[in-house]
């Protein structure tokens, strides 16, 4: 068996090899699970659906329903009006569900379809009290990855729901793509913080769910349309992102993120941090909250960040001056890098697939790294094997998909992100606040440690 | 049941009630969530085992980003069918048309990784944008020396079966190229395994030990070459019915070579594969031969099975899988295990595979075409059943429900095939059936769905 295909003159191409980004409708999927009671719909072909469903399921390992409007030849020419007109009138049969999300394709978005006005002349077709709540959401994947997906979803979430700013009690968390443990974390610290948060979207429990004595057609759990619909009138938001902006898409209104669009819309304070990945941006995370809750850290945050400095103390030795490769969508590439930056790893590589200007904001972030770090966006696997090979790492940071760089340089990996397609428990990883800062340190530090141990002469079992 | 999609309904036959024929071979239901694919899925399977050509896939990113290396198809030698090639097309390719984009991307490709051939795979929306295809392809093929193939997979033309067909068209191009090439006595090609977790190396021994030659299998560890002389072969054996008939029909008609449809899954289909090849080169020593591997693989299986039948006979099995003709191997391997089929299904059977799983199974059984998540989770529910045979996507619904799962699709990767792959097979079932986790669910019967 010969070893995979590797050039070993790097030069440009024009065209992917082994993409390190996934298509705008499968963001919006994982968004549109975050709803309470919604079904997506995939307007397009069977294939894409069937796809992000299967690449989707590997992962969460939950039962991961999506429906296509499942074009055949003769929808690409007359219009997909009618099999959207079918598709939703299956889907509401089977699935009585509280929303549908009908996200785009390339196909549907090709032919020029207009969704929005498909679902006003259904719904007007049918007894409107027993449909349930429809949205659609452009999501052309030639233009954007899943993270655009993701994204747009959201911001036509409140676009869709937001319409007025009276005044409640609670506050908008917009938490971007992380894991379903991730945000459990979350929605714990606004509570012990004192906030009523509405997390967008929330896919803790539909894309993570325990075992069920029944089966559930559309999972429990998720955010209800009605707390979207008082985002307008909350009183804050927290995004956590920077590049959380919206370009993709028919009805993207200029370049604004859901929270951006919810400060203009509705004057909702958007209060803005990278994940809240290492000390430090945690630290920011909290004292935003501190800011809108007027309420200090409580003590339990107080004891989950002095351990995990503790730990830092513990562990340093292990990680200075340890070169990493980061890759992945862009934010989480941030995030992780400036969590790198500060335990004192250099970052000698960080990669996104997606086509963002992330140079900057990784300079920013990375004060330490600032001048040596290696940036590539628009990247794929492939470009980064080759960068690999060059720079020799001594390990790498990111999803199962570059799990064959790393075996072939004989370094270890730390999974993180989306997709664990070659590990159990992906979606429980936790990668944000001190909590899940502290089991990333650990899996880095006993990731190089075993490493060591494994290629010393000596097994020694006292470190 | 009154919450499944009516016009479903003539696709779901429980054996011994009515009389209607399964309609199958339809498009999937809009709006329903049918576990098959697309076209391009379809071509796709047939044709990545191709292991030293090049498979660049011409539309935006998802279709190859999904599609990279999930299959388990093995290859002795290179490694490029492991890689994911796309044009990655964006806003201006869809805008002024993709076709420069693929003939740039096709040369650097086949400059720098030197394939024997290249595929290229029309998706979605590379019809609708208008690019010709099979121009470019020519026209780089006539530059570079090597065959590109143009495989027409748009996803909307059909279901993941018209793929199949257009894997085969793409094949049959190649088929027969090579004519200098003088074929031993008693050669036969492989059609229809993809040498998922190494099974193609496990028959390929058996036909060795019998004094059959392989010239190449297609696709199962496959090689450019192999498939240009492959018209040489006295025999093609088809496995998996749906995928490589078209290609099987074809060579009949253009070169005169019967085909025999066999499954190597569970002991009888895999030792009636052997006899019906011996038979067909009416060759007494082969039959012997035949014989005696037959016999010494089952006595040591046997005896090797017993211990799990011991432990599963009684229980109940649901199969969902792509091909009705695996299905009905797994029903008789299952028997072996003592088991009892209790649902069956497919993405892709036609109205014989379906007769025949309808003569196989018991009173009772439900037979069913293209099913989807909720009315597999009613079938098993209704049925109680303890194991569930599918795909990647059925998993979930298994172990929801708190049942023994067991992966008999494309991205298994443990031989299932033969005799050691029946083995295989017992362990798996076993291990999943009688692992004591269960103990903690609440199988749910047909009196607790969730009605909300
Ligand atoms: S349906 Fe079309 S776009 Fe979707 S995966 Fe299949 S070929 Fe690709
Ligand atoms: S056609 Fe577009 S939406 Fe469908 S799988 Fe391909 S990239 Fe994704």
């Amino acid at each position: 068996m010969d070893k995979l295909p590797r050039l070993k003159d790097i030069r440009p191409f024009v065209s992917t090899r082994n993409a390190c980004k996934l298509c705008s409708p499968l963001g919006a999927s994982i968004a549109l699970k975050g709803i309470e009671g919604c079904v997506p719909v995939i307007h397009g072909s069977q294939g894409c659906a069937t796809y992000i469903r299967r690449y989707m399921i590997s992962h969460y390992k939950e039962p991961v329903d999506i429906a296509s409007s499942n074009f055949s030849e003769e929808t690409t020419i007359f219009g997909g009006a009618e099999n959207l007109k079918v598709a939703l009138g299956n889907v509401i049969g089977q699935y009585k569900p509280k929303a549908v999300g009908v996200a785009t394709t390339c196909l549907s978005e090709t032919i020029g379809e207009d969704v929005a006005l498909m679902l006003k002349h259904i719904k007007s077709l049918t007894n409107e009290e027993e449909w349930p709540d429809l949205f659609t959401v452009s999501t052309p994947s030639y233009q954007g990855t899943h993270m655009d997906g993701f994204h747009a979803t959201i911001l036509q979430m409140v676009k869709t729901y937001a319409k007025d700013n009276t005044p409640n009690d609670k506050v908008n968390v917009l938490p971007n793509l992380v894991s379903p443990a991730d945000i459990r974390h979350l929605k714990e610290i606004f509570a012990d913080c004192g906030l009523d948060a509405t997390i967008l979207p929330d896919y803790s429990d539909t894309l993570d769910n325990g075992a069920w004595d029944k089966y559930y057609r559309v999972p429990k759990g998720g955010t209800s349309i009605k707390d979207i619909k008082l985002s307008g009138g909350a009183k804050a938001t927290f995004e956590m992102g920077e590049f959380t902006k919206v370009s993709v898409g028919k009805n993207n209104s200029g370049n604004l993120s859901a929270a951006a669009w919810l400060e203009k819309e509705h004057g909702v304070t958007n209060h803005q941090t990278i994940l809240p990945i290492g000390v430090k941006a945690t630290d920011t995370l909290f004292e935003n909250i501190g800011k809108v809750s007027g309420y200090e850290m409580p003590d339990k945050y107080e004891s989950q960040r002095a351990r995990l400095l503790d730990s830092y103390a513990d562990g340093h030795k292990y990680v200075f001056g340890k070169k990493a490769i980061v890759y992945g969508e862009e934010d989480l590439v941030l995030g992780i890098c400036a969590f790198l930056d500060e335990i004192g790893v250099e970052v000698i590589l960080a990669a996104s697939g997606a086509n963002n200007n992330l140079t900057e904001r990784l300079k920013h972030y990375c004060p330490s790294n600032a001048e040596t770090i290696k940036v590539m966006s628009d990247s794929d696997f492939e470009q980064i094997n080759e960068q690999a090979h060059e720079l020799n790492p001594d390990f790498i940071v990111g999803n199962s998909k570059g799990y064959y760089i790393a075996r072939d340089l004989k370094i270890p990996i730390v999974r993180v992100g989306f997709p664990i397609h070659d590990r159990l428990g992906g979606q429980r990883i936790k990668h944000i606040g001190y909590e899940g800062t502290q089991e990333l340190f650990d899996r880095i530090v006993n990731s190089l440690i075993e490493y060591k141990q494994d290629n010393s002469p000596i097994g020694y079992k006292y470190i | 049941m009154e919450r499944l999609i009516k016009e479903r309904n003539t696709q779901i036959h429980t054996i011994g009630s009515s009389e209607h024929d399964l309609a199958c071979e339809k498009k999937s239901t809009a709006g329903s969530v049918s576990q098959r694919a697309c076209v391009f899925c379809g071509s796709r399977v047939v044709l990545y085992p191709i292991a030293d050509a090049l498979h660049l896939i011409h539309g935006p990113i998802g279709c190859a980003a999904y599609t990279w290396d999930i299959r388990g198809a093995m290859s002795s030698g290179p490694q490029l069918h492991r890689l994911s090639f796309s044009t990655d097309l964006r806003e201006k390719d869809v805008v002024f048309g993709g076709e420069p984009k693929l003939k740039k991307a096709l040369t650097e490709l086949i400059e720098s990784y030197n394939p024997k051939a290249a595929f290229v795979y029309s998706t979605c929306i590379v019809g609708v944008i208008g690019d010709d295809v099979d121009a470019v392809c020519r026209e780089v093929s006539k530059e570079q020396g090597i065959d590109v193939i143009p495989v027409m997979a748009e996803g909307f033309k059909g279901t993941k079966k018209d793929g199949y067909k257009a894997a085969c068209d793409a094949l049959s191009t190649l088929v027969g190229t090579d004519d200098d090439y003088q074929a031993p006595e008693y050669s036969i090609n492989i059609l229809g395994d993809f040498n998922l977790a190494g099974e193609l190396w496990i028959l390929k021994d058996y036909y060795e030990r019998i004094g059959v030659n392989i010239i190449t299998c297609l696709t199962g560890d496959g090689r450019i070459n192999e498939i240009r002389k492959c018209h040489k072969a006295s025999l093609n054996v088809v496995q998996c019915s749906g995928s490589m008939m078209h290609l099987a029909k074809e060579m009949k008609e253009k070169y005169g070579i019967p085909f025999k449809k066999v499954s190597y899954f569970g002991i009888e289909d895999m030792s009636e594969a052997l006899y019906e090849v011996a038979s067909f080169f009416k060759n007494d020593e082969m039959l012997n031969k035949a014989r005696t591997l037959v016999s010494n693989e089952i006595q040591e299986l046997i005896p090797a099975l017993e211990p799990y039948k011991q432990k599963l006979t009684g229980k109940k099995a649901a199969i969902y899988v792509g091909g009705a003709f695996k299905a009905i191997s797994l029903v008789k391997a299952l028997r072996l295990l003592g088991m009892e089929t209790a649902v069956v299904g497919s993405q892709t059977g036609n109205k014989d595979d379906y007769n025949l799983l309808t003569k196989l199974c018991d009173a009772g059984t439900v037979i069913v075409d293209d099913s989807n998540p909720n009315e597999l989770s009613e079938f098993v529910k209704e049925k109680g059943v303890d194991l569930f045979i599918g795909g990647v996507k059925e998993r979930p619904i298994a172990y929801k429900l708190g049942l023994g799962f067991c992966d008999h699709n494309h991205e298994r990767k443990e031989a299932l095939a033969g005799y050691e792959g029946m083995l295989n097979f017992a362990k798996e079932v076993y291990a999943s059936v009688c692992s004591p986790v269960w103990q903690f669910f609440n199988r749910p019967s047909s009196s607790t769905t969730e009605n909300e």
